[in-house]
């Protein structure tokens, strides 16, 4: 009698809460979401390529801009797969200061994270508390390296350059300040009801699931699977730091949520430790060459980025530049599982979803 | 010009042509005063650039919509496209007509003019049908503007509008059941003799009627039609300019509206705090000047402090989800308006057998 059909929506590539230039297809049924398939590329940049014509002290301005909201940390891993090819060793208070840095980067992208997710489900102050906060981070940047955004701070073999006078007691300001901060967005929005509504129970996936699609970082942690490069292969400086991987067995939006906040809170432990037993000593490897070969061979290294799994694959032929370079991107591969995660939702949920996935475009299309 | 045409037609339209330019003032200040107390909240410094303090903001923004190009997109439905936000701002002037900002007439050029447009018996009613005319803006708008944002937004908004239409309607009774009358000035009358107005004997009410009039009014919690997050701005998607300019006037009258209904119905209209207690006559501080002025002063004092809760909510609460919303109108606010007119009823009858 009447005709039935399936909707077509296009959401992106420009829409308010695709977090960049993500476009998705969705085919609804009314308010239900019958398929969603993610479309990307849109920021393609074709970094591994570009990455092939630079000499290996090039390449990390580049990594900083492929996950822009964590760039300490896809720093960090290319560097340290670059120093595991060649072999250099790194001074104990380089290490101790990277860890702090990469720390303090976590504490940053889970700051964007959680303001551009509640503002995605419509808690709008969330957004202006956690940018405040964020910005105090970035000046700490600032005061080390002169760049907020893309630092670039870290170089093969060690670290740009000591930290400048003053900045360990700013740092430290800081992380007495931060947690009340943390309660005051749970305050927010932990008990909040419609928050509980909108996020419990919302783009679920089993451990299982995360497992075989890959999902890594808070969205596995989420799922109930303690699995963190920190603890399974230490590097820098966290095989000597206690904390914990805190994660929970819902695999819920809002057990994402809290597994993120209560990262928040290990980071903060993490960095005050680092800054009580930061060594004194040399910050950089002695005598490396600016055009450095690297041995012919290749490697693969995997650091715990604040979305998940950052991998660094370089194969070098002994040259000046490395032959290939392919890096895993955790956004990538994370928002692969969002059709298992929002079938059968509602459209709302698509949006849910993908604030609580914590995708970075740059880091996606690479 | 006889007497009778001056008192039943030139004063009237004096009074309609005041009240909307007043109220087309009022509407642009709100704007301001929201982005002003969200700022206050969120810790920004909201507009200050356009003249001394930002005060000059939404007359910049009126200019700016005013001179924007009017687009109409391809494919819409032309007639209905313009016709949407027209068919969405007049019901929500019109229902301005009956609400009773002072009681005591004053003199002008000998005639007696009342300082509210018109009072009929059945304002209530009157008020009640008028603004639920707003959705046919809205779904109008969604459907002819031939984009699928916009239809879902204005399904949304339909759906949402007239569920929510039933609480908000079953919440008045109570108020009326108290009052025994359905005029506007006839419920603050009947408010005199309590000392918190009907606020007290109909808090549920009152409960029932706000988180109603908050998702008729497309307000956070419940602005899922115009949710940007998913539907980028719902029905309006495709509006622009002056256009786009009448359904956000739409939305901040119909505020405007509910609150003084709000006030009317609840919280004594025009009269002061306890007005019962004789010791707090010098509350009414502007007696002075004219009883309609201290009239006008508690009417907007309590208008606006509702619309600071309406601000307020914006400022706290993430969004509801297009079923959660529904479960909230039909599974709680109805029963619990059906509840408040049956222990209303029970108490009335108990009280004058």
């Amino acid at each position: 009698m009447f005709r039935t059909e399936m909707m077509e929506v296009n959401m992106g590539p420009q829409h308010p809460s695709t977090h960049g230039v993500l476009r998705l297809a969705l085919t609804l049924d009314g308010e239900t979401v019958v398929d969603v398939k993610p479309i990307i590329g849109y920021l393609h940049r074709g970094v591994e390529k570009l990455c092939e014509h630079k000499i290996y002290v090039m390449v990390p301005p580049i990594c900083d801009r492929l996950d822009y909201v964590g760039s300490a940390s896809q720093n960090l891993g290319y560097i340290q797969a670059v120093e595991k090819l060649a072999g250099i060793e790194v001074p104990e208070r380089a290490r101790y200061i990277r860890t702090i840095i990469a720390e303090l980067n976590r504490l940053a992208s889970h700051l964007v994270w959680l303001g551009t997710h509640g503002l995605d489900i419509g808690a709008m102050t969330v957004f202006f508390y956690c940018l405040r906060d964020r910005e105090h981070i970035l000046d700490l940047f600032e005061a080390f390296c002169g760049a907020r955004l893309t630092t670039n701070m870290f170089r093969v073999g060690g670290i740009l350059d000591d930290l400048p006078a003053g900045w360990v007691e700013g740092c430290r300001r800081f992380i007495d300040m931060m947690p009340p901060r943390i309660e005051e967005y749970e305050g927010l929005l932990t008990n909040n009801r419609i928050w509980l509504e909108r996020t419990k129970g919302v783009g679920v996936i089993s451990a299982q699931d995360a497992v075989s699609w890959g999902v890594t970082g808070p969205m596995l942690r989420a799922s109930g699977v303690a699995y963190d490069i920190r603890k399974t292969e230490p590097y820098a400086a966290y095989d000597q730091m206690e904390f914990d991987v805190p994660t929970r067995p819902e695999g819920d939006t809002y057990a994402r949520y809290l597994v993120r906040l209560e990262e928040m809170r290990q980071s903060l432990r993490i960095i005050r430790q680092g800054l009580d037993r930061l060594p004194a000593g040399e910050i950089r490897a002695p005598k490396l060459k600016t055009r450095m070969k690297a041995p012919a061979g290749e490697v693969y290294h995997e650091i715990e980025g604040p979305r998940g799994v950052q991998g660094f694959y370089l194969v070098s032929n002994g040259g000046e530049t490395p032959y290939r370079c392919h890096f895993r991107a955790p956004s990538f591969v994370n928002l692969a599982a969002i059709g298992v995660m929002s079938r059968g939702g509602l459209v709302a949920d698509i949006v849910a979803v993908i604030g609580t996935i914590d995708i970075v475009l740059g880091d996606c299309d690479r | 010009m006889s007497d009778q045409v001056i008192q039943n037609v030139i004063i009237p339209a004096a009074k309609v042509g005041l009240l909307l330019a007043v109220m087309g003032g009022l509407v642009a200040y709100l704007t301001l005063l929201e982005r002003k107390i969200l700022g206050f909240m969120q810790l920004r410094l909201a507009p200050r650039r356009v003249g001394p303090r930002g005060l000059l903001q939404p007359i910049a923004d009126g200019i700016k919509l005013l001179i924007k190009e009017d687009v109409v997109p391809d494919g819409a439905d032309r007639g209905l496209f313009l016709l949407a936000p027209i068919l969405s701002i007049i019901p929500a002037f019109a229902a301005l007509a009956v609400l009773p900002f002072a009681s005591t007439p004053f003199e002008l050029f000998g005639y007696e003019v009342t300082p509210y447009i018109t009072d009929v018996n059945i304002g209530v009613l009157y008020v009640l049908s008028i603004t639920s005319l707003g959705v046919y803006g809205i779904i109008l708008g969604g459907w002819a503007s031939n984009s699928k944002y916009s239809l879902l937004g204005a399904l949304r908004s339909a759906a949402q509008m007239v569920s929510y239409e039933v609480p908000l309607g079953l919440s008045i009774i109570g108020v009326l059941m108290l009052a025994g009358t359905a005029s506007m000035v006839g419920i603050v009358e009947a408010q005199r003799s309590s000392a918190w107005w009907f606020l007290v004997p109909q808090a549920v009410g009152l409960f029932c009627y706000f988180v109603s009039a908050v998702a008729e009014t497309n307000r956070l919690p419940f602005d899922l039609p115009e949710a940007e997050a998913e539907l980028v701005a719902g029905y309006q998607t495709e509006y622009a300019g002056m256009k786009f300019a009448f359904f956000m006037m739409a939305e901040y009258v119909n505020m405007i509206v509910v609150a003084s209904i709000a006030t009317t119905l609840w919280l004594g209209g025009w009269m002061r705090p306890f007005p019962n207690v004789e010791a707090l006559a010098f509350l009414d501080w502007l007696n002075w000047a004219h009883p309609a002025l201290s009239g006008l002063f508690w009417f907007s004092v309590k208008v606006l402090l509702i619309l600071y809760i309406y601000i307020w909510l914006r400022g706290t609460f993430p969004r509801y989800r297009y079923d959660q919303l529904m479960r909230l109108g039909w599974k709680w606010l109805l029963p619990l308006s059906l509840a408040n007119i049956l222990i209303t009823g029970l108490v009335l009858v108990w009280r004058n057998p």
